[in-house]
């Protein structure tokens, strides 16, 4: 009895000393708020938001809902952050294995490259790639095509469009090249398991990949045209490219900085994983038989990955956060919208504060659950 | 040992009944926010990061401008010194939650005064001390000269936070045409983008385009349109629910004003004390009562005009001298065709 009264009791006070505290704050807000002739409440966000968003993903303009303009932040939140975090596991996994390489220019420039970025505050380092980036950009009138259709300016990069007819059919022929993909890769495993045979899965579904989406342009009547960017003027010394696709500055200053800001703390925990898996493996490997390559693949990586991929999770976790430095070079991303412009006009502090934090940790929370996931997949299976 | 305590205990309750009453009765004249800002010996007064003219600091962190002489103004109206005051440069985004959390007791950050600020959030505007409208600064070489020859497509540089915002989506709606608003948290980067030729214009309040226009790269590149497309009376906010305060800082800058109509200076301001007006006296504390009604002394009035000035000397100081706006507008006084008119301080 008295035993268990002493596991207890500090768990009890623990917890009520965290529900007094908060309990204390909430009280201490409604209080304030009420001598202040504040309300509180979500109903403003169904209200017309009455302002306009430089870029949205979704259809959106200030006839729309608050609620849309939180949408239109969130998801351009989770573009930069997507875009982030692919570009910079690239490039993370590049640096880190060329920091491994026994060629000593590669090996010290990968090297040099780590040191110079991770070392520089990150928003220095977004300032830089927009405003001194930005300003040796041609204007739209100045510049030169890129392959003759790409145009990069000081207002952004323009882009062709694609215009498909019958996309749903190209579609459908990219997912059947999955499940062909799949099918086969199980058949194959198989195949080896019972008869040791090895069937090249990665030439077949490349094979795949451009035969299935071809066929689906010669019979399933799939045409794709380009829609390409036209320079118009819009006074004597102001000109736009219209059609086409303009990616802003904004978007592209910022995934550049947070991609080369995060990839140099991946490429260090690449570095560690395969430096973490003991030289005997790699020898042992060799001694009975098997290229370089599968090496590599078969016995380095799937080791070295267990080793990468906790601390990789923070820095996809820190890229998605730091996303959130957007609002100094007027990325509308969820806390210049939402945070900024929306709780400006609303003045619902509290309550647009609240739901900002409350989307980042479920952000933050989704991303931990994929990567656990992944990591668990590939932990060792202790039998 | 119970007993004493319980005596001591009647005690410090008498004592606390007692303390209660004399300050219930001050309180009618003196309020919280006076007594605070009396206790700690300055105005804490949030201003703007930076803009000429109406709230700028210096290489040596001496703010000016037409904002800050209205918290000056409260500085030696409550505590005698002009100089008697914190400033706290804030952000458009961060300057009403700075006020109403209590970090602040002034804002005089060009913030206009609109319906749903007085009412929804806890603030009360005071007054106006510069009436201003927004409008489009664009750089001469474009050949644009008036807001009609924008077409579909034209980006727009602003501050986000401001109703800037807004105004711009209803101009650019009721032409018709199709914009790209490009918005940015502090002022000196949406200058910096529009120099860099991000934006094909710069909005936002006139003032603010005229002040910002001197922190170019090369001011002459670039105009000022003439067309104004909204109503931005800028003026000082205080917290909602102390009327004493409220009217304080109300007061000092209608006297600034008042002072400039009735030709009081700061340098003829002991002169005046003699004057046959009775208008004049009362402003420079020599007839009335005036202060009592705030718990101030009689000289409230006559420290504001001698030691910050009267409006028209501020404006000069701040705004005309330095090239923003030479040509007073509609801030001129209502009796030299401006709309600037106060009640009288009687």
């Amino acid at each position: 009895m008295n035993f268990k009264l002493k596991d207890i009791v500090p768990q009890l006070i623990t917890v009520i000393a965290v529900v007094l505290i908060f309990g204390f704050f909430t009280y201490n807000a409604q209080i304030n708020m009420e001598n202040r002739g504040i309300d509180f409440g979500y109903g403003f966000l169904s209200q017309e938001s009455s302002f306009d968003v430089q870029f949205s993903l979704i259809e959106y303009d200030g006839s729309h809902s608050y609620f849309r303009a939180y949408l239109v932040g969130l998801l351009n939140t989770i573009l930069v952050s997507v875009i982030g975090i692919i570009i910079a596991t690239i490039l993370g996994v590049i640096v880190g294995v060329a920091r491994l390489s026994p060629n000593y220019l590669i090996n010290k420039f990968a090297a040099f490259y780590v040191e110079f970025f991770r070392n520089i505050p990150l928003l220095l380092q977004i300032f830089f790639w927009y405003f001194a980036a930005l300003r040796a950009l041609p204007l739209p009138q100045d510049a030169e095509a890129m392959f003759g259709v790409f145009f990069l300016t000081i207002k952004g990069l323009y882009v062709p469009a694609f215009i498909w007819q019958n996309f749903n059919i190209f579609f459908y022929s990219i997912i059947a090249v999955i499940i062909a993909t799949i099918v086969i890769k199980t058949y194959a495993k198989k195949v080896q398991e019972n008869q040791g045979k090895q069937i090249p899965v990665f030439l077949i579904s490349i094979g795949l990949i451009f035969i299935l989406p071809l066929l689906s342009f010669l019979i399933g009547g799939v045409r794709l045209s380009f829609e390409v960017p036209v320079l118009k003027q819009l006074a004597t010394t102001s000109f736009i490219y219209e059609g086409g696709v303009s990616l802003p500055p904004e978007l592209i200053a910022l995934t550049l900085s947070l991609s080369l800001y995060t990839a140099t703390f991946i490429a260090e925990c690449v570095r560690a994983g395969i430096q973490g898996v003991g030289k005997g493996q790699k020898e042992a490997a060799a001694s009975i038989g098997l290229t370089p390559n599968q090496v590599l693949k078969l016995v380095i990586m799937p080791q070295a990955l267990r080793i990468i991929i906790p601390p990789t999770t923070n820095q996809y976790l820190n890229l998605t956060k730091n996303s959130s430095l957007a609002a100094a070079i007027a990325y509308p991303d969820l806390v210049l919208v939402f945070a900024g412009t929306a709780l400006m006009q609303t003045g619902k502090a509290i309550e647009i504060v609240s739901i900002t934090m409350f989307t980042y940790l479920t952000l933050s929370i989704s991303i931990s659950i994929l990567m656990n996931w992944y990591n668990k997949k590939i932990a060792i299976e202790e039998k | 040992m119970f007993k004493y305590i319980k005596q001591l205990t009647s005690l410090v309750a008498m004592v606390a009944v007692l303390f209660t009453f004399t300050t219930e009765s001050m309180a009618a004249k003196k309020s919280k926010t006076l007594k605070n800002t009396q206790k700690k010996g300055f105005v804490r007064c949030g201003v703007s990061q930076g803009l000429p003219g109406f709230s700028n600091a210096d290489a040596a962190g001496n703010w000016t401008g037409v904002d800050v002489d209205v918290c000056r103004a409260v500085a030696a109206a409550v505590l005698g010194d002009a100089n008697k005051v914190k400033f706290t440069p804030l952000s458009a985004k961060e300057r009403f939650t700075a006020l109403t959390s209590g970090e602040i007791d002034i804002l005089s950050r060009n913030t206009t005064w609109t319906l749903s600020r007085d009412a929804d959030i806890g603030l009360t505007f005071v007054g106006v001390n510069f009436y201003d409208g927004q409008g489009f600064m664009v750089r001469k070489s474009s050949g644009i000269t008036s807001t009609s020859q924008f077409k579909n497509g034209i980006s727009a540089c602003t501050n986000i936070g401001t109703t800037t915002e807004l105004n711009m989506r209803d101009f650019f709606n009721s032409k018709g045409i199709s914009y790209e608003p490009v918005a940015f948290e502090k002022a000196d980067e949406v200058v910096a983008a529009y120099d860099a030729g991000r934006c094909d214009t710069y909005t936002t309040d006139k003032s603010g385009l005229a002040a910002q226009r001197t922190k170019m790269k090369n001011p002459d590149e670039h105009i000022v349109l003439p067309e104004t497309i909204s109503k931005e009376p800028l003026g000082p906010v205080v917290r909602q629910g102390d009327a004493v305060w409220e009217d304080i800082v109300r007061w000092s800058l209608n006297t600034m004003i008042e002072a400039e109509e009735y030709g009081i200076t700061s340098a003829n301001a002991d002169m005046m004390k003699t004057s046959d007006n009775p208008a004049i006296k009362r402003l420079v504390g020599a007839e009335g009562e005036l202060g009592a009604a705030f718990g101030l002394d009689n000289d409230w009035s006559l420290r504001i005009i001698k030691q910050v000035g009267n409006y028209g000397e501020s404006y000069k100081r701040n705004i005309a001298d330095t090239g923003i706006l030479p040509d007073r507008g509609p801030n001129q006084l209502w009796t030299k065709g401006g709309i600037l008119y106060v009640p009288p301080a009687r």
